[in-house]
């Protein structure tokens, strides 16, 4: 897919993004929209993943650690043909498979239930384990908020993973800087996040969570690293796309009313007829 | 009893594992750095491949486990109760339990009998937690024979089992021809009229010699070995309760939470009967030869008689 259309995708998740957590009243519109290109990447470019077998055996494996923006995750795996985009509106609704945190025993395309914090990296690691252990060929992705590597457990994981020396495994950090209380570093800084990674023996590659040939060149060096996992550190902007959600650390987890709603699909109406 | 043959359960786990392992190719032992001591070193020698050392760190274990089990493996994740469940509770409730990922949990080291190492490693808590997971099953096997029919059972049981073994060697009593081992299922080990003992794990031998005493003085105590504290049978414990009236249970566990609250909250719906919980009374253990905690704590065959005397006085 060119960058083009990965463009058109991610922008088709934003509005899928806004809606969903519109209609629920509640949920992540912030880390979902910096984060939305990252998915489309992946789930349009980069993995190995078929929408009418979710299940097949030797797909790629993705875990969204920061279950938190289930908005993005299921926008992009509705925009992805896993289930239709109309359901995204049934977030968080009682009865909905689609529930507040991904869900993988109900929801098609999730490959680990998840969302609190900390724990998505060590099941990542132990799909990538059981690839090596089986000989597999496929490779497993786990997307994490840049707050959430407070979490001890995901250092952990990331010495369990460098240790081993897991070279089908990539590690993503969303890094847009901001956390529920505010800025990361004010809160409790995990910064430098490059070194603290690089000591656990990462192959670490830092990006622009925006720039998709970025994407591109960074998801090739780590498929051609072998002998140590991956962790793209990716610069991201909260919010993305949407003008008042941009940079503030109130839409972390705070829904649009109507007003705001009609506002944010017009930014994201205006940013499509732009490409 | 000097000439019974004792063995840990936590050495019946590890035996367990080598003796399964060709049988289960799926089959993957994960430890956080007590190999030696859970008897998980027993697999790793037969099997070195399938045998992953996490290091110290149980959370991580625990959630590479649920990793592990969503491609088909069937992990066995070793650590002591304590941290086992204690300290990745929450990892076994969201990465686990949630959702229902194939994992098993083998903690040893339960109870005060760990001895020496003291409170801050004996788990009296595990079967509470574990038993307050949605779809979790929970055992706590009375003997070296129960202890590898669990761990087979845990096997062939598709969702997560956590599996309670001890650090202290204890008769064995399962060693008949007939024995069977039924997830969920108790067993009626002596028939007696005039009360219910309803026992789990190495309560069940000194509970068996309790009754032995209470015969003596002319009372006779049904005794239900309870393996599996979730799913319980209930049938066989409302039955009893109908047949004997008083109900006495007995673990080595807090008496909140575990064996004897499980029956309480059986019997208080189907069949209201007078209940004597024989536990860890709402305390921390201490450091001492186990079977002299065991002693102390009243959870010997002669502390659980004189309390039984006490209750139907």
């Amino acid at each position: 897919m060119d960058t083009l259309a990965l463009k058109k995708a991610a922008n088709e998740i934003r509005k899928g993004v806004v809606t969903a957590v519109h209609s629920a009243k509640s949920g992540h519109p912030g880390g979902s929209l910096s984060a939305a290109d990252i998915l489309t990447y992946l789930y349009f470019e980069e993995m190995n993943i078929d929408p009418k077998e979710p299940k097949k055996a030797d797909r790629d494996r993705f875990v969204l650690s920061k279950g938190h923006i289930a908005p993005g995750f299921y926008s992009t795996l509705a925009q992805r043909g896993f289930f239709p985009v109309e359901d995204l509106k049934t977030l968080r609704h009682v009865g909905s498979y689609l529930q507040g945190h991904p869900d993988m025993k109900h929801i098609p395309g999730v490959d680990m239930s998840s969302g609190s914090l900390g724990q998505g990296g060590s099941a990542a690691v132990g799909m990538a384990l059981a690839g090596k252990l089986d000989n597999a060929s496929y490779r497993v992705y786990c997307l994490f908020g840049d707050g959430e590597i407070q979490e001890g457990q995901v250092w952990e994981a990331a010495m369990f993973a460098g240790a081993r020396k897991l070279d089908n495994l990539v590690f993503i950090v969303d890094n847009n800087g901001l956390q529920i209380d505010g800025k990361i570093e004010d809160v409790c800084s995990p910064y430098p996040i490059a070194d603290k990674f690089k000591a656990f023996n990462f192959n670490v590659i830092e990006i622009d969570a925006h720039d998709f040939e970025q994407m591109e060149a960074a998801f090739k060096k780590a498929r051609e690293t072998k002998g140590m996992p991956t962790a793209i550190i990716a610069k991201s902007t909260k919010g993305k796309g949407v003008s008042f959600m941009e940079n503030q650390a109130s839409w972390h987890g705070t829904a649009p009313n109507d007003e705001q709603y009609a506002q944010a699909m017009a930014d994201l109406e205006k940013i499509g007829e732009s490409l | 009893m000097a000439d019974v043959k004792k063995i840990a359960t936590r050495e019946s786990y590890g035996n367990a594992l080598a003796e399964l392992g060709n049988d289960y190719p799926d089959l993957v032992v994960l430890d956080a750095d007590l190999a030696a001591a859970t008897k998980t070193g027993v697999f790793k020698k037969a099997f070195p491949d399938r045998h992953i050392d996490c290091g110290i760190a149980e959370c991580n274990m625990v959630g590479i486990a649920a990793g592990l089990a969503t491609t088909g493996k069937i992990p066995f994740v070793s650590s002591f109760a304590m941290f086992a469940s204690g300290r990745a509770f929450e990892q076994v409730r969201n990465s686990v339990g949630y959702p229902k990922l194939n994992v098993k949990i083998g903690a040893t080291h339960a109870g005060i009998s760990v001895g020496e190492d003291g409170a801050t490693h004996q788990c009296c808590e595990d079967l509470a937690l574990m038993r307050t997971i949605p779809g979790m099953v929970v055992m706590n096997p009375s003997d070296d024979v129960e202890a590898k029919a669990a761990v087979k059972a845990a096997l062939d049981h598709e969702g997560p089992v956590y599996i309670r073994f001890g650090r202290l060697a204890t008769p064995v009593i399962n060693d008949k021809p007939d024995y069977k081992f039924e997830l969920g299922k108790g067993v009626v080990l002596r028939e007696g009229k005039d009360l219910t003992i309803v026992a789990t794990g190495l309560e069940v031998a000194e509970s068996l010699a309790a009754a032995e005493k209470l015969a003596a003085d002319g009372i006779e105590a049904k005794v239900i070995n309870i393996h599996t504290i979730k799913p319980l049978d209930e049938d066989l414990i409302v039955a009893a309760a109908k047949e004997t009236g008083k109900v006495v249970t007995v673990e080595e566990h807090s008496v909140i939470g575990g064996l004897g609250s499980a029956v309480c909250d059986c019997l208080s719906a189907k069949a209201p009967t007078q209940v004597l919980k024989i536990g860890v009374n709402d305390t921390f253990g201490e450091s001492g030869p186990a079977t002299e905690l065991i002693k102390k704590y009243g959870l010997d065959g002669d502390g659980i008689y004189a309390k039984i005397k006490e209750f139907l006085a």
